[in-house]
C-alpha cells in the first residue's frame, strides 16, 4: 500500500509557482530522500502531506486527504522541522505530560528511556537546551510515538557534526527496525545517502529525477578517467566532468559498466555529485555533454 | 522493540472512555496556564498588596475606633467599601491580563514557529481555538472570583484579628460586611459579563491574533476606531461608537435602576438573560471563532 500518493500536485503563492503538478508514489516502508536546492518546492510538498497548506490535484496521506483531515493524520504521522519548532517556554516534562494527554500513540516510557540516555533534565525548559538537545528532545518525543509515516524537513540544520551523527544513528537503531515511511529532505545528503531506498531531485516545482537506490546505483557511474582515455570518455557523453587533484572525474548515466571499466576506476557517485551534475545541467551549465 | 503492544492502524487506544477532543481540549487549558502563568499570578500579586495595603488602613481605623471617631456603621461601610476595592482591583488585573493572553494567543505560536509543532500533534484547530477561547471567558473570570474571595476573606481574618480588644463589635464585621452574598454577585457578574457578554470581544481579539501579520493589537483596537471615525465624518452618526460602548460597558438596561448601587442587583438574570445584545453578541461571537479556526488552518510561522 501507499503511503502517500499524489497526481498532478500543485501549488502556486500568487504568480509562483511552488509545486508544478508533481507526482509521487510512496510505498509503506520506504525511505525517501527529497534533495533540492533552496526554493525548490521540497518544503511545500511536504506541507502539503502533512495538511499545512492547502494544494491543488490529488493527495492521499495514509488514505486520508490531509487538508481535511490533519488532526486525524497525526496520530499515524510525525513531523520534525528544523530545531526552532519546538515552543521554547516548555518544561520536558510539561512538554512528555502534554504528549500523554493529546497524542494516543505515544508512549511516555520510551521517550523517558530515550531522555536518560542524553543530558537533558525533566526540569529544563525548552529555552535553556542547546540546540542538539533540542533536536534530541523532539527525536525522542517522535521515537515514543508509534507512527506510520515521519516527516524530516532539514531536521538537523545548524547542528554539529556530532549531534548529526547522533541523530541519524538514533534514527537508524530505534526507528528502522519497524516498517515505517520516512521522507526526508537535507542539505547533509551523505549523512543519510546510506539509509535511503528511494531518492527524488526537485527542482522549481518539478521532479527532476526519482529513482530507488538500487536503480540510482545501477544507473550512475563515476570513473577516475586515465588520462589517455579522457577523448574515448567524453565521447560516451558523460553528465559531469570535474578535477580532483589533476585527474578527470567523470559521471555517467546508464553507461554500461564494461565500457566504463575499460576508461578507469569506477566508484558509486554520491547522491551529491549526482545532484551536482543534474542540477547544474538543468541550469544550462552542462560542462560534460557540452565538450 | 517488537514486544511493545500495538492498537489496530487508525484506531485510539481507549485508556479512559474520554473522548480524544474533550482530552485534548483539557490539555489545551493546562498548556495555556503553563504557558501563561501572568494569568493567575498577576491578580495574586494585586491582590497580595491591596492585602499588604489594607493592613496599614487598619492601623488608622483601629486608631479612630478607640477614638471613638468612628461608630459601628461607619466602620461597617468603611470596611465594605474596601471588600469591594479587594474584589475591583483582582478582577480589573485579570481583565487586563486576559485582554493580552487573549491577542497574543495565536499569533505568539506563528511568531515562534511553535505552531508547526503543534499542528504535528492530533488536535484540531477547533479545538485550539475554543481551548484559547475558554481562558478569558470562564478561566481568567473564575481564577479572579477565587483569589477575590481569598482575598476578601483574609481581609476579614486581618480586620477581625486587628481590631481585636478595640471597642469595635467583631460580630459585625462578619455580619456586617456582605461578605457571601457579594460573592455570590460577583460570581454572577464574572459569569455572565466576563463570560457570556464579552464573548464576542474576546473572539474579536483572538480572530485578529490569528490573523493579524505583526501588531495584532493594533489591528484589533484600530479597525473598528477608524470605522467610528469615518461613520463620524462621513454622517455625524455615531452608530459604531454607541455599538462598541454598549458592548464595552455591558449592557445597562438589564440594570434595574432602583439597585443602582447594588451589585447583587445591577444584574437582574431575567433581564440580562432577555437582553438582545447577549444573544446577539453570542452569535456574533460563533461567527468569529468559525473565521477563527479557519484563519489558523491556513497560517504558518511568520
Amino acid at each position: 500500500m501507499a503511503s502517500i500518493e499524489a497526481r498532478g500536485l500543485r501549488k502556486a503563492f500568487g504568480t509562483t509557482i511552488a509545486l508544478d503538478g508533481i507526482d509521487l508514489n510512496v510505498e509503506d516502508g520506504r525511505i525517501l530522500g527529497m534533495i533540492g536546492p533552496n526554493g525548490a518546492g521540497k518544503t511545500t510538498a511536504l506541507n502539503a502531506i502533512l495538511g499545512l497548506t492547502p494544494y491543488q490535484g490529488q493527495l492521499r496521506v495514509l488514505g486520508r486527504d490531509p487538508w481535511a483531515e490533519r488532526d486525524l493524520l497525526m496520530r499515524d504521522v510525525c513531523f520534525i522541522a528544523d530545531v526552532a519548532m519546538l515552543p521554547r517556554w516548555i518544561k520536558v516534562s510539561q512538554m512528555l505530560d502534554y504528549m500523554a494527554g493529546v497524542h494516543p500513540r505515544f508512549q511516555r516510557g520510551k521517550a523517558e528511556t530515550f531522555l536518560a540516555k542524553t543530558s537533558i533534565g525533566q526540569n529544563r525548559k525548552v529555552k535553556d537546551l542547546s540546540k542538539g538537545m533540542v533536536a534530541q528532545l523532539h527525536l525522542a518525543l517522535v521515537m515514543a510515538i508509534d507512527a506510520k509515516l515521519l516527516v524530516l524537513d532539514e531536521p538537523t540544520l545548524g547542528l554539529d557534526i556530532l549531534f548529526r551523527k547522533q541523530f541519524y544513528d538514533s534514527l537508524i537503531n530505534d526507528y528502522l527496525d519497524r516498517s515505517r515511511t520516512i521522507v526526508v529532505t537535507t542539505h547533509q545528503v551523505e549523512e543519510l545517502q546510506h539509509i535511503l531506498t528511494d531518492l527524488m531531485f526537485i527542482d522549481r516545482g518539478r521532479i527532476v529525477l526519482s529513482c530507488s537506490m538500487e536503480e540510482f546505483e545501477s544507473r550512475y557511474a563515476e570513473v577516475t578517467v586515465h588520462p589517455e582515455q579522457l577523448a574515448a570518455a567524453r565521447g560516451l557523453k558523460p553528465i559531469h566532468e570535474r578535477q580532483v587533484f589533476g585527474q578527470s572525474i567523470l559521471t555517467f548515466d546508464r553507461v554500461e559498466r564494461g565500457r566504463l571499466l575499460q576508461l578507469g576506476e569506477v566508484h558509486t557517485p554520491s547522491i551529491s555529485d549526482v545532484f551536482v551534475a543534474v542540477m547544474s545541467n538543468r541550469a544550462g551549465i552542462a560542462q560534460g555533454a557540452a565538450r | 522493540m517488537s514486544s511493545q503492544p500495538t492498537t489496530a492502524p487508525g484506531t485510539f487506544a481507549p485508556s479512559d472512555g474520554i473522548p480524544p477532543a474533550l482530552r485534548s481540549f483539557y490539555w489545551g487549558l493546562r498548556r495555556e496556564l503553563w504557558e501563561n502563568r501572568s494569568l493567575y499570578f498577576a491578580p495574586l500579586i494585586a491582590a497580595t498588596a491591596f492585602l499588604f495595603g489594607f493592613l496599614v488602613n487598619l492601623f488608622t481605623l483601629r486608631h479612630r475606633v478607640a477614638s471613638g471617631l468612628l461608630d459601628a456603621e461607619q466602620l461597617r461601610e468603611a470596611l465594605t467599601t474596601r471588600h469591594d476595592l479587594a474584589a475591583a482591583l483582582v478582577m480589573g488585573t485579570a481583565f487586563v491580563v486576559g485582554i493580552f493572553y487573549t491577542i497574543d494567543a495565536l499569533y505568539g505560536e506563528r511568531r515562534d514557529r511553535s505552531i508547526l509543532f503543534w499542528k504535528s500533534l492530533p488536535v484540531s484547530d477547533l479545538v485550539t481555538t475554543l481551548s484559547k477561547l475558554t481562558i478569558p471567558i470562564i478561566v481568567v473570570p473564575m481564577v479572579s472570583f477565587a483569589i477575590a474571595l481569598l482575598a476578601q476573606f483574609s481581609m476579614l481574618l486581618l480586620s477581625t484579628v486587628m481590631l481585636m480588644g478595640s471597642s469595635a463589635n467583631l460580630g459585625t464585621i462578619w455580619t456586617g460586611t456582605p461578605f457571601l452574598r457579594d460573592s455570590l454577585a460577583l460570581f454572577y457578574h464574572l459569569l455572565a459579563i466576563h463570560g457570556l457578554w464579552y464573548a464576542p470581544a474576546y473572539a474579536w481579539l483572538l480572530l485578529v491574533s490569528a490573523w493579524a501579520p505583526r501588531l495584532p493589537l493594533l489591528w484589533a483596537v484600530l479597525p473598528p476606531f477608524v470605522i467610528c471615525g469615518l461613520e463620524r465624518i462621513a454622517f455625524n452618526t455615531s452608530h459604531g461608537l454607541d455599538l462598541v460602548k454598549y458592548r464595552l460597558l455591558g449592557p445597562d438596561n438589564g440594570m434595574a435602576p432602583e439597585h443602582h448601587h447594588d451589585l447583587a442587583a445591577t444584574l437582574i438574570p431575567q433581564h440580562f438573560f432577555s437582553a438582545p445584545g447577549l444573544w446577539t453578541g453570542l452569535v456574533l461571537a460563533a461567527a468569529l471563532v468559525f473565521l477563527t479556526v479557519r484563519t489558523r488552518r491556513y497560517r504558518g510561522p511568520i
